[in-house]
């Protein structure tokens, strides 16, 4: 046995803060150049249909991928992700509503890919991740010093209050002249209520979606190779030998809620803009969460490719039982049963897909 | 905070209380562990061994008295504050991170460490000390037996590099030798300048190995002195030595 293999891993796992952030530029730019790709060459390719199918797999890998940020890496247990999905969501789509409203006269899409728009249209995805990351701070912090399952309870709680407080909301002017007769209090009390938020520009294309995928997965990996992930994943493996090892567990749970909460808003965004979205509040409900838990379980508690392929497979197969729409949950649950007796550390358990045999020997591992 | 010269004492718990709820697990301990020595604080189940160790790594809170660290008043401060000024505690029942490789487990116990070249020679420490270690580095610590465990706990606990060391009973469950191995380890520990808080049910090799004794009992010091004295005492004898 020699040390050498874990030279390069050990250098690995606390990057330097530089070292971090180069490190993160080249799969980027490769990640740009693929929903680049994406955008210019496979979707007008493949049309429409296929490309909503891209733009869904997109979003729910951002789902999974945040959410195991918390079930996975901390071992915590979240089901109110939908919640934050749908802050994030209408807090980007009432941005881009409005202001498109009050600049432009109607809700009408601005400008190309790169256009005025999509400006707007992205720094309003930003905006949607850091309402949904404080919804996240509110949420986290009381719930998480306590141990056990308080936070099922309360993000269970959460989405609920999410789902019913947006049901209560007003109807979305349709005019200009209606929408700039309301304060910008009353724009965030008029956001379709039960009936949905409809009229939202579609800006979503594969090419913004892909980017955030990107974005996503790579703050994800960082996270899991850096300090904070193996702070976050002792926390998961047992919670009190990770204190008496000096981590503070509280900080980094909410950290991890936190951060998770971010991308789940985000993806929001990208959901509230995508066409033919209507944001309803009944569909961001509990069945979108408990969806995204089972990405997460299905792949791996803690493995970011794992939940991406769960996300993949779980985006595709109802699409796939289209005709047996009403048997998917039986599907979803008879696989989660057979996955739970065949691998019950889920699909890749903590470790990621090149970490296993047969690639593990090439790496060295 | 201060140097403490050998032989001063490094903590000492004045009066310390801890309630479970309504449950009042600890009634007003007091002792004094020395710089350079061994205390072990032995006694029966339920006695209140673990949470003594728990209430002084800030895992459990004290609800009264104080807990002295070099003359400092530690008592509300969080757990990894407490890692920090240089106390480790090695739990009960081991707590190693299952999933992690047994090199990754050593990582984490240098948690708050940020000198890379320091952490790596004391995993080369720990892997010296336990040769099996180094068999087992890239091997999910889950897979470890008992007794490797036990080792990787003490080796992870020590990678913070601490002046006091607390171990929950770090023979339990282990065969004879493995037992041997362990307590001539603890000793070398602390003979290279560490301090040791042993709790222990293995009265008979504690008392061998420490300097110093406490004996409690439902949440009270019932005896205590040198571990020389005290193992020679009928009323331990009787009691923890296996007299019955
Ligand atoms: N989390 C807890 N909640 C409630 N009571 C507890 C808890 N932990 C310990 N106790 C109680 O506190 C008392 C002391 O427990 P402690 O674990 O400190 O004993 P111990 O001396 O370490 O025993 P052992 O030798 O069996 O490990 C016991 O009566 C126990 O039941
Ligand atoms: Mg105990």
């Amino acid at each position: 046995m020699t040390a050498s293999p874990w030279a390069g891993k050990a250098g690995a796992l606390r990057p330097g803060t530089a070292a971090a952030a180069t490190a993160g530029v080249t799969p980027f730019a490769v990640g740009l150049l693929l929903a680049a790709a994406l955008q210019y060459a496979v979707g007008p390719a493949v049309g429409p249909f296929f490309s909503d199918l891209l733009i869904k797999i997109g979003i729910n890998v951002i789902l999974a991928v945040s959410l195991n940020v918390v079930n996975g890496y901390t071992g915590q247990f979240s089901i109110g992700h939908a919640g934050f999905m749908a802050v994030g969501g209408y807090a980007a789509g009432a941005l881009t509503y409005y202001t498109s409203m009050l600049a432009w006269g109607g809700p009408q899409v601005q400008g190309g890919v790169f256009g005025v728009g999509s400006a707007l249209f992205v720094g309003a995805c930003l905006v949607g991740g850091l309402v949904a990351a404080a919804a996240g701070w509110a949420v986290g912090l009381p719930s998480l010093r306590l141990r056990g399952d308080y936070l099922a309870i309360v993000t269970l709680g959460f989405g609920e209050i999410v789902r019913v407080l947006l049901q209560q909301t007003q109807d979305v002017p349709f005019t200009a002249d209606e929408a700039r007769a309301l304060s910008p209090v009353e724009m965030a009390t008029h956001l379709g209520g039960s009936l949905g938020f409809s009229g939202i520009p579609f800006y979503t294309n594969l090419f913004w979606v892909w980017c955030f995928v990107t974005l996503t997965l790579l703050v994800a990996y960082r996270l899991k190779e850096s300090t904070f992930g193996r702070a976050f994943l002792s926390i998961r493996e047992n919670e009190i030998a990770a204190e008496a090892m000096g981590v503070d567990t509280t900080r980094y749970k909410v950290r991890a809620f936190v951060i998770a909460a971010f991308f789940a808003g985000v993806a929001g965004a990208l959901f509230a803009h995508k066409i033919g979205t209507t944001l309803n509040p009944r569909e961001l409900g509990f069945m979108k969460s408990f969806d995204i838990v089972i990405m997460v379980v299905l792949g791996g508690m803690g493995s970011i490719s794992g939940a991406t392929i769960a996300a993949v497979l779980l985006t595709v197969l109802p699409e796939a039982l289209r005709g047996a729409a009403d048997y998917r949950m039986i599907v979803y649950a008879l696989m989660l049963v057979l996955v739970m007796i065949v691998r019950p550390q889920g699909l890749f358990g903590i470790r990621e897909i090149w970490e296993l045999p047969p690639f593990a020997r090439r790496r060295g591992r | 905070m201060s140097l403490v010269a050998p032989g001063h004492p490094l903590l000492e718990l004045q009066d310390l209380h801890v309630h479970y709820g309504a449950i009042h697990a600890i009634k007003g301990i007091s002792l004094s562990v020395r710089q350079g020595e061994i205390l072990t604080l032995i006694g029966s189940n339920g006695a209140g061994k673990s949470t003594t160790l728990r209430a002084i790594s800030a895992l459990v809170r004290a609800s009264g008295g104080r807990i002295l660290y070099r003359g400092h008043a530690i008592q509300g401060y969080r757990a990894d504050q407490v890692v920090g000024m240089g106390i480790a505690h090695c739990p009960e029942g081991r707590g190693v991170f299952p999933a992690f490789t047994v090199r990754e487990n050593l990582e984490v116990g240098a948690f708050l460490r940020k000198d890379r070249e320091g952490i790596e020679a004391d995993i080369e420490t720990a892997f010296t000390r336990f040769p099996v270690l180094r068999q087992r580095a890239r091997q999910p610590a889950g897979t470890l037996s008992g007794g490797e465990q036990q080792m990787l706990a003490i080796s992870r606990a020590l990678m913070c590099r601490p002046a006091l060391l607390l171990l929950d009973e770090p023979s339990l469950g282990l065969a004879p030798q493995v037992v041997q191995t362990i307590f001539a380890i603890i000793r070398e520990i602390n003979r290279a300048g560490t301090t040791i808080l042993l709790v222990e049910q293995n009265a008979h090799m504690a008392l061998q190995v420490a300097h110093q004794a406490c004996v409690l009992d439902v949440g009270t010091v019932v005896a205590s002195g040198p571990a020389a004295d005290l193992a020679r005492s009928d009323e331990v004898k009787k009691a923890y030595l296996g007299g019955h």
